[in-house]
């Protein structure tokens, strides 16, 4: 019975099998690159990087609609020149990054904003805003797949030098030039998969599939390999239950999605073993070792 | 023979140097502490070593070595305590410059990690993470790993701030078995009396050079006084230095 419920929006329509996979795809790529955003103490970036996406995804849309190629392409060029142009105003003045970047991805959401409204209606700042997962198509699955698949291996090939990077950035910097180098990889990682998570669930929700099951798993692992797995997991679960709750109670499925990983972040914060309220409260004290 | 020259070297932040036209040398093998008042340049001075910054005016010139060649501990500050890593994993990657980003622990190197932990008295810890470790037990940590670095010249940053006498004593053999085994090492510290007892060689700065040399000779009550009115008059307003570089 409750597998009916569960499985046969998914056997009977094929925009829900889409939709799934679409959200799948997300969650393997955007939930590790989150995690580690999370543990820069960055989640923050994430926000202003989806923002920043805005009007590169826009005029693309100007030249040619909704259309996959323009949009992606305008969003990773914006969401880079962003990234660059803070990075590199950080390094040379003495504004402190958060506030550099701040400071762009405002100017570039606003310019986005207005490049929509000129040409656009609010059914298409919409689309941008809040994503179309229940109508994805074969060549942006194909994009969600290559990206998610990217950025799996360039993470495994960055991962010492950006575990190091977090934990102890000086220490890096002293054995080794691949410090920047990290850096600005990271930063590519986190535009891509941003620009990928905004054609289905849209720029401002694909922040949440990267940030939400990241903050949820640091209260169920000790380990970054427990930690990113277990947000995958997050991620997938709540990707299921948000599209079934949509078909069902016909609710717009990117909020849905990013609202189960709301709940279950509460359920983490209160339950989680590793730190969470309950475990704090319960916890006999003085460990010997 | 030098280890490391310091000629005329200007390091600093945003046009204010913190430290101003350095010149010293510093010999080969020798076991140096660096002291002088707060906002001295000290820990500025190890930066520029490490090329964390780069001069502003002058040049530091290393003898027979080279940048590859260094082992830094920076202020526990810099590392983030909360981050997920275990003991092992931050003593291995004193392996960095054998392994780099990508290579294994073999089989031998994973020896010398447990037997670099257990020079520091840290077996059994091995995988605890670091957010769970006391502040002495965190700065054994970041010698083990200072000790599979191998290297020749040896930069301590305030190593034994906040730490616990045990601890302190333990890695002061430690700095001292690198000294016999002719390891150059440079120390930033606060407490004279560890100095005097422990340091042959100190260099005493205050933006600028006030004495260099046997540490009985430069930590003298006249030298110490001098320092902290050198210090107290740049601390006003920055103001155009009239002395040229060259």
């Amino acid at each position: 019975m409750i597998w009916d419920t569960i499985l046969q929006p998914f056997a009977e329509y094929g925009f829900m099998r889409r939709a799934l996979l679409g959200c799948v795809a997300i969650s393997v790529g955007a939930t590790p690159v989150g995690t580690f955003l999370m543990l820069r103490r960055m989640s923050l970036t994430g926000d202003a990087m989806a923002h920043a996406i805005l009007p590169g995804a826009a005029i693309g849309f100007l030249v040619s609609g909704l259309s996959l190629i323009p949009m992606t392409l305008g969003g990773l060029v914006a969401g880079l020149l962003v990234a660059l142009l803070s990075g590199f105003v950080t390094r040379m003045t003495s504004l402190r990054e958060d506030a550099s970047l701040a400071a762009f991805y405002l100017i570039s959401l606003a310019i986005g904003v207005l490049i929509v409204s000129m040409r656009g209606n609010n059914v298409d700042l919409m689309h941008v805003l809040f994503g179309t997962v229940l109508a994805l198509d074969d060549a942006t699955l194909i994009l969600l797949c290559s990206i998610s698949s990217l950025s799996l291996v360039i993470l495994a090939l960055l991962f010492r030098p950006l575990v190091l990077e977090c934990a102890d950035p000086q220490f890096l910097r002293s054995v080794s030039g691949l410090s920047a180098i990290t850096h600005f990889t990271f930063l590519l990682l986190v535009v891509l998969n941003l620009v990928g998570g905004f054609h289905a669930i849209g720029t401002l929700m694909a922040v949440g599939v990267m940030i939400l099951p990241a903050t949820a798993a640091r209260f169920w692992a000790t380990s970054i390999g427990g930690m990113i797995v277990t947000a995958v997991a997050i991620a997938m679960i709540s990707s299921l239950i948000g599209l079934l709750l949509s078909f069902y109670f016909s609710l717009p499925s990117g909020p849905a999605i990013i609202l189960v990983n709301g709940l279950i972040y509460g359920i983490s914060l209160s339950f989680g073993p590793v730190g969470g309220i309950i475990a704090q409260l319960t916890t006999k004290q003085h460990i010997q070792i | 023979m030098y280890a490391l020259q310091f000629r005329k070297l200007s390091l600093g932040y945003d046009h204010q140097p913190a430290i101003h036209q350095l010149h010293a040398e510093i010999n080969t093998g020798s076991l140096t502490a660096i002291v002088g008042p707060n906002g001295a340049g000290k820990s500025t001075l190890l930066k520029g070593v490490v090329g964390i910054l780069t001069p502003m005016e002058g040049s530091l010139a290393f003898g027979a070595l080279s940048r590859a060649n260094i082992a830094y501990l920076p202020q526990q500050a810099d590392i983030d305590l909360s981050f997920p890593i275990t003991v092992v994993e931050v003593v291995s990657m004193g392996l960095w410059k054998e392994i780099g980003p990508f290579g294994w622990l073999n089989k031998t190197n994973q020896v010398r990690v447990d037997n670099a932990i257990a020079a520091v008295g840290l077996t059994g810890f091995e995988s605890r993470v670091i957010g769970s470790l006391s502040g002495g037990q965190m700065q054994r940590v970041l010698f083990a790993r200072l000790l599979l670095q191998d290297a020749q010249l040896v930069l301590l940053d305030e190593p034994f701030n906040a730490i616990d006498t045990r601890t302190i004593s333990d890695l002061i053999d430690l700095i001292k078995r690198w000294h016999v085994e002719g390891r150059t090492i440079l120390t930033v510290l606060h407490n004279h009396e560890t100095v005097r007892a422990h340091f042959p060689q100190t260099l005493m700065i205050a933006r600028e050079l006030v004495a260099h040399g046997p540490t009985e000779n430069v930590l003298t009550a006249e030298n110490q006084f001098r320092a902290r009115q050198m210090c107290e008059a740049c601390a006003g307003p920055p103001h155009v230095c009239g002395k040229s570089a060259a």
